[in-house]
């Protein structure tokens, strides 16, 4: 499978990156990895709940809680998960450019994202003074959203890496399988907001 | 590209090849050199304890010290040695038992290893550098935050480190089994080796995480100033107790499951018969891994979760033993009307079965949640998990190493001295442990430096010590059968045992590195029975011989974990002095380098031509 011909092959098969046995082998390792990932969050989730109403005295979640920001990150991650979508299927159909284009518009709505979350964290600092350190509750916040957060931050150097990797060779088999991987990766970090968005953010203000 | 066996090659260039290797088999080796090292400094660990308690109020060792030797004697020898070990045997034999090349991540594979072993040898440079871990294996929170120096700092580095590899050894061996059976393997076809490889894999995917987030949360208290664990700031420390066990429960089973495959291959084949009861030995298994997620807070039964919770989870404990008990009757129908080999290997395995299953008996007994709270912390616990975790983990190793040593290092252990191991450490280990029991129920807690004379202790503690003495004969004599082996020992045929499974029908003893020349065709349970008793005596290839695709060798993953562990000092002593910071950034930045470097390098692996495997085959 080494040989340039057989990942250039004339027409690209139904599923690229399925085709070849390492690209089985990464999808395969990347749903189980998720698996794992999904116990990690679980933990950070299960403290958070633990943790929620300690606040020592501190600022408390519906004091600092503004849902008009959360709605808009909400919205731009989840965009981005509809973005890496279209990606995908322009994959399938060995459109390359288009691919490209819908990857990049994805990790501009995860820079947004990530932008909002430095916003908002900087403001809970400077604003109420909650920090890290100033309760068990804050602890247990910056520490999930800030995992969370970290996720993405990873996810879009992974498909910036990506992109300038093969931004002069077109999609062959050998690369297929990276890109589909990443998508898989980011449909896990927005699934994750979700539940973040729900236990912590809307729990916080009305539960 | 193959080196034959009788080639002889400089240190530095087998130095060399096995720090860039991404062959199974020789990381078979790193993960069995590795798990030993750490297990006999285990060994010694617990032999220090023992002789302090050799005698009441002894002051053989200072109880700073003494506490630093039983954190250190638990953690090494379940995360550095134990798991590294088993991890090794799977890497020997479960690519070859469903008929593999390699497995499915092999840069990943030599990853895991070398990230265990940087985390194992990061753990143990606090020996030098201030003080071991003190607040026991289980470093249990309340203890753990207020422990000084940098002890605890290193626990938790060195085992976040060999923590992400092993869970990348799981990820790893899960997707070769999904994807990289060979032609006919089914997984009802499997052996129960393979079988239990996948399960504990599963085990240790979803069981690892917890520990990381656990080891996270103390490192954010230790180290950047959190409150997780801080009661003054609304912190709770039994929310480490759950993370451990719900991490810590499943790890138990991730220790028995793989020896439990063992043993099924091993009675199978020095039996002459095929197992009893496959399927359910299959499910039994599964049933075991299920279970062994329902069943954390048996650990906390005197926390105070209250009797619902207790009652719930003293059930669940109890139940695990049906299934355990299908698994222990099958074994014993297997060997039923068989005909039966005894060698050292058997001997292991005999052995395992009375020892195993008191220690299951000791595990309902605990599971009793009222009772409990009669035998909590006291050495009736030691007793029963020396019980299950040596009975069971350690006699499986010995056995799995006197069984499959042709396959992985192609000579046979000299058999008089595997059963001097054998019965020496059999006797020692009952010496040992099962006289823990009664000082257990008499009332001598866990994890006391000393221990007040004329308190009916005396002698059963001198009768235990007496025991670990000849446990580490067997040791000693061990060692000294793999030097003489090594120089002396018979090479055997690739089938020396007159086996059932595929790692008996490689071309030669090790088998070449690319296993198979062409894959096998499975026909079904045990393949190469199937044809031996059809007359045929080989494995019926199930593709014409061809080019082999291979992966490349490549020394970053063993640069990555440097960088890793240089990070992993940064994180210690960042607390101490800014200028560590350094340490902190640059080691992590090396490690995120070396791995862009992997990503923006296109590696396709190399061919090994039809012609040259010709050319081997003759």
């Amino acid at each position: 499978m080494s040989h340039d011909h057989s990942l250039n092959p004339e027409t690209m098969p139904q599923d690229p990156e399925k085709a070849t046995l390492e690209g089985k082998n990464k999808f395969m390792g990347l749903w189980f990895f998720l698996g794992g990932e999904a116990v990690l969050f679980a933990s950070l989730f299960g403290t958070y709940l633990a943790l929620r109403n300690s606040t020592a005295d501190g600022p408390a979640s519906d004091e600092i809680f503004g849902l008009g920001l959360v709605f808009v990150m909400t919205m731009l991650l989840l965009t981005s998960s509809l973005t890496s979508v279209y990606a995908m299927y322009h994959m399938k159909n060995n459109d390359y450019s288009k691919m490209v284009l819908w990857l990049g518009i994805t990790a501009l709505l995860g820079v947004g994202f990530l932008a909002c979350e430095i916003y908002e964290f900087a403001h809970y600092i400077t604003e109420y003074g909650f920090t890290f350190r100033s309760s068990a509750f804050g602890s247990a916040f910056y520490t999930l959203v800030g995992f969370h957060g970290g996720h993405v931050l990873f996810g879009l150097c992974w498909v910036i890496s990506l992109l300038i990797r093969n931004a002069k060779r077109g999609l062959n088999l050998y690369n297929a399988p990276k890109f589909n991987t990443f998508s898989l990766y980011w449909h896990f970090i927005d699934v994750i907001w979700v539940f973040i968005f729900t236990v912590v953010y809307l729990m916080g203000k009305v539960g | 590209m193959s080196v034959t066996a009788t080639q002889k090659r400089s240190v530095g260039a087998v130095l060399w090849d096995y720090l860039t290797t991404i062959d199974h088999k020789k990381i078979a080796h790193l993960y069995l050199i590795g798990g030993g090292f750490f297990f006999i400094l285990g060994g010694l660990e617990a032999v220090i304890i023992r002789i302090q308690l050799i005698k009441p109020e002894n002051d053989f060792i200072s109880a700073g010290f003494y506490n630093e030797m039983i954190t250190m004697h638990g953690t090494t020898m379940i995360f550095l040695a134990a798991m590294p070990i088993l991890l090794g045997l799977m890497n020997a034999i479960m690519p070859l038992q469903i008929g593999a090349r390699d497995v499915s991540f092999p840069f990943l594979n030599s990853l895991g290893f070398w990230l265990f072993m940087f985390g194992g040898l990061l753990l143990n440079c606090s020996w030098f550098l201030g003080g071991a871990p003190d607040a026991g294996w289980t470093s249990y929170a309340s203890l753990a935050i207020d422990s000084p120096g940098h002890g605890v700092d290193f626990y938790v580095a060195g085992l976040q480190i060999a923590g992400a590899g092993t869970l990348m050894g799981g990820i790893n061996f899960l997707a070769t089994i999904v994807n990289m059976r060979a032609p006919g393997m089914t997984y009802m076809r499997m052996p129960l080796f393979a079988w239990a490889t996948f399960i504990t894999s599963v085990l240790i995917l979803f069981a690892f995480p917890a520990l990381t987030v656990n080891l996270f949360l103390l490192m954010f208290d230790r180290m950047f100033g959190s409150a997780f664990f801080d009661v003054a700031l609304g912190g709770n420390t039994i929310i480490w107790q759950h993370l451990f066990w719900i991490f810590g429960h499943p790890e138990v089973y991730i220790l028995i499951l793989p020896l439990f495959g063992l043993f099924s291959d091993v009675f199978s084949t020095f039996s002459k018969k095929r197992l009893f009861g496959y399927t359910a030995m299959v499910f039994a298994t599964m049933l075991i891994a299920f279970l062994g997620f329902m069943v954390w807070a048996h650990h906390m039964f005197t926390v105070g979760l209250g009797p619902v919770a207790n009652s719930i989870f003293a059930i669940a404990t109890m139940a695990i033993a049906v299934p355990t008990g299908i698994k222990i009757f099958n074994w014993l129908a297997t060997m039923w009307g068989g005909s039966i080999t005894i060698n050292s290997a058997m001997l292991w395995a005999l052995g395992f079965i009375p020892s195993f299953t008191i220690g299951g008996m000791t595990g309902v007994m605990l599971g009793s949640a009222v009772a409990d709270y009669q035998y909590h912390d006291t050495y009736f616990v030691i007793a029963h998990f020396h019980y299950v975790i040596v009975g069971g983990t350690v006699f499986g190793i010995f056995c799995g190493l006197h069984y499959w040593w042709p396959v992985m290092f192609g000579r046979i252990l000299h058999e008089g001295m595997g059963k001097l191991t054998f019965w020496t450490f059999f006797i020692g280990f009952h010496m040992t442990f099962f006289i823990q029991h009664f000082l257990g129920l008499m009332g001598m807690p866990r994890r006391y430096w000393v221990f007040l004379e004329d308190q009916g202790l005396d002698l059963g503690n001198l009768i235990s010590t007496i025991g670990a003495f000849f446990m580490s004969f067997a040791v000693i004599v061990f060692i000294i059968n793999i030097f003489y082996t090594a120089a002396k020992g018979e090479r055997p045929s690739p089938d020396p045992y007159d086996g059932r499974t595929l790692e008996w029908a490689t071309a030669s003893s090790p088998p070449p590195h690319y296993n198979f020349a062409q894959l096998p065709l499975t026909r079904g349970l045990d393949p190469l029975w199937i044809e031996k008793m059809e007359g045929n005596g080989k494995m019926t290839p199930a593709e014409p011989l061809g080019d082999i695709h291979m992966p490349n060798g490549s020394i970053l993953p063993f640069l990555m974990s440097l960088g890793f562990f240089i990070a992993g000092f940064g994180f210690i002593y960042q607390v101490d002095h800014s200028a560590w910071y350094l340490a902190l950034y640059g080691g992590m930045a090396f490690a995120l380098g070396c791995m862009v470097v992997r990503s923006f390098k296109d590696d396709h692996g190399h061919h090994i031509p039809k012609e040259e495997l010709e050319r081997e085959a003759d």
